[in-house]
């Protein structure tokens, strides 16, 4: 049988404060890790969460963005007539033409400026996306030089409230009103009527046409029409797995949270080797009592992992705790494949915080093995003789 | 009578660094059942490892030795640790009790070696903790009892399981004159009325003198010859 859990507890309660240290170490920690992975999944969710898998993108065969990407208007006509695309209220086959632009503009802490992308599109590109919402001011009107600014754009751009005006290219823009792309990477853009963008921007083709098919059957044959048909030298692909490949432009990022996950799980691990090889020293006596008693040395063992993994726990929850506020900050950062602005919400949700605990258990886990394994093989003699 | 404990040309060398320390040089001894036996003799004498030895939480470098006809010198670790469970209750100086658990939950630890249920557990501790006079004190913690009190929960801790044997390492040495006292007392009686046999460490001359007999012990070896009993030597098998 094991040593009870009693004795731990007691022993963890008995020194509360070097206790009270070890969990704040370990937390601090932990929270560093929590608000980095908190960063990439908030970056992550920014562009994934855009992509329904419901909707289809079509673009030019080769490219990978919606930058490079163009589909012309003849083409468009072609695309507008495919079977299984499904109907609106009118009637109208839910299918939206849109152009990418990107504009430079003085940001509010760089006023060199930074990319933000632009797209035109029509009402239809609205009702594909009706998570998107005016939340300022009123929409666009076609064939103007108006435009609604993303309220993340806004908070972080010049020039970009309701009433403002900016000059890019031969003309100024007007802002009218500010949207909310309900976290998606549309939070990072503004957007006005395709067809005044393509004609001042002498744009003789659309970048994307993103289609809504009727059903998954009717995806697969409108994706199979696309692919095929050499004339049209389109490709289609769900929106969902386009946005997905979208941040692969982020890997610079991905790569600073594994490279610090592993140096703050190496952190914690060592904090609580620490605490444990200091708590098992001062028990020696203690613990090789219990040997004498008839425990056995897996037991010991058992004992000072369980207690390293316990206080690595309450670390791990003052991490979540300390990490907390960092979903509060909302910053931008440019993705190295569209060149442009995404703009994200730090985004510790529980499957984060839960990860960030369960990592600090994994490294009391590991932290304590090595103290306890000295325990364990303490010979009982000689820890009897210990003061 | 018949012998409990069986000693058999036992040999204990430590090793420090390159040199060897010759412990115990070639005991033989056997020890009735239903013995009170104090070991003594000066510090590095060999009294404490010879104690070590009977109670298993040690191994002879050579030599055999039985308890009760097991020949425990030849387990291995882990047998070992299930043997000490169920046959040797342990007394040390220094009490050893654990501070953050109380008096029943340290007198409760070697039953949870056993197969007993909480019930049967919680009977067993209430008897021990009555039969060492602490049957008010349950619910007390190691810091709230006196030294007296410390040693007797110890005590209760070590008859627990109504084990074999039990070995005692200087058990008065922490206490003051009156507990001391109280503490021989309470061991004459486990080994009369009880009937425990019982094997004592111990420098001092009184507390010597409480039990039925002694054994000196002088550079490893025992001052009183091969069989040590002068009166009625007990029977080692060869």
């Amino acid at each position: 049988m094991a040593i009870p859990l009693k004795y731990n507890i007691g022993n963890i309660s008995s020194r509360r404060v070097s206790t009270l240290m070890s969990v704040l170490g370990i937390g601090i920690v932990i929270a560093v890790m929590l608000s980095m992975m908190a960063l990439s999944n908030g970056v992550n969710s920014a562009i994934i969460s855009t992509g329904s898998k419901d909707n289809l993108m079509i673009m030019r065969d080769g490219s990978d963005t919606e930058l490079d990407s163009w589909v012309d208007k003849a083409k468009f006509q072609v695309l507008r007539t495919l079977p299984g695309i499904q109907k609106d209220a009118q009637g109208q086959p839910v299918i939206s033409p849109e152009i990418i632009i990107v504009f430079k503009l003085p940001k509010k802490d760089n006023p060199k400026g930074s990319n933000v992308n632009v797209r035109g599109v029509t009402p239809m590109g609205f009702e594909m996306r009706p998570y998107l919402k005016v939340i300022e001011g009123r929409m666009f009107r076609p064939g103007v030089n108006e435009v609604i600014v993303s309220r993340r754009i806004r908070d972080r751009f010049v020039g970009c409230n309701v009433g403002d005006s900016f000059h890019f290219g031969p003309q100024d823009w007007n802002v009218v009103g500010i949207f909310d792309g309900a976290g998606t990477s549309f939070d990072s853009e503004i957007w006005t009527d395709v067809g005044y963008l393509g004609s001042v921007r002498k744009r003789e083709s659309y970048s994307t046409v993103v289609i809504r098919p009727a059903d998954h059957d009717a995806a697969t044959s409108i994706k199979a029409a696309v692919d095929n048909d050499n004339r049209l030298k389109l490709q289609a692909k769900s929106e969902y797995q386009y946005y997905d490949e979208q941040t692969s432009g982020l890997v610079g990022i991905k790569v600073l949270v594994g490279f610090v996950t592993f140096f703050m799980v190496i952190g914690a691990t060592l904090g609580a080797m620490n605490t444990m090889f200091t708590a098992v020293a001062s028990r020696t006596r203690e613990l090789a009592t219990l040997r004498a008693l008839g425990f056995k040395r897996r037991a010991i063992l058992m004992t000072v992992v369980i207690e390293s993994a316990f206080v690595s726990l309450l670390g791990g929850l003052a991490g979540v705790l300390l990490a907390l506020p960092v979903n509060l900050i909302s910053t931008g950062t440019t993705n190295f494949k569209t060149f442009s602005e995404v703009a994200f919400n730090f985004n510790m949700g529980p499957a984060v915080a839960l990860r960030g605990i369960l990592l600090a258990v994994v490294a009391g886990v590991i932290g304590g093995l090595l103290p306890a394994i000295s325990a364990a093989r303490l010979p009982i003699t000689r820890a009897l003789r210990e003061i | 009578m018949e012998t409990l404990v069986e000693i058999h040309d036992v040999r204990k060398v430590y090793k420090r660094d390159q040199f060897e320390i010759p412990v115990l040089n070639g005991i033989t001894l056997g020890v009735p059942r239903g013995d009170f036996l104090a070991l003594m003799g000066p510090s590095g004498s060999g009294k404490t490892t010879l104690l070590n030895l009977i109670a298993g939480i040690d191994r002879p470098t050579s030599g055999r030795i039985l308890v009760d006809g097991q020949e425990v010198s030849s387990y291995s670790e882990t047998a070992l640790a299930s043997w000490r469970a169920r046959h040797v209750g342990f007394i040390f100086q220094m009490y050893n009790l654990i501070p953050v658990l109380n008096a029943a939950e340290n007198v409760e630890l070697p039953l949870l070696l056993t197969k007993l249920n909480r019930k049967q557990r919680k009977q067993h501790v209430e008897n021990a903790l009555a039969i060492v006079g602490l049957a008010d004190r349950m619910t007390h913690y190691p810091r709230q009892l006196s030294g007296g009190q410390e040693q007797r929960v110890a005590i209760a801790r070590a008859i627990v399981t109504d084990p074999t044997i039990l070995v005692a390492d200087e058990p008065t040495g922490d206490l003051d004159a009156k507990n001391a006292d109280e503490t021989l007392d309470l061991l004459q009686r486990l080994n009369a009325e009880f009937e425990k046999t019982i094997v004592m460490v111990t420098h001092d001359p009184k507390a010597a003198g409480r039990a039925k007999h002694a054994l000196h012990l002088d550079k490893g070896v025992l001052a009183e010859g091969q069989y040590g009993y002068e009166a009625e030597p007990a029977v080692v098998r060869t």
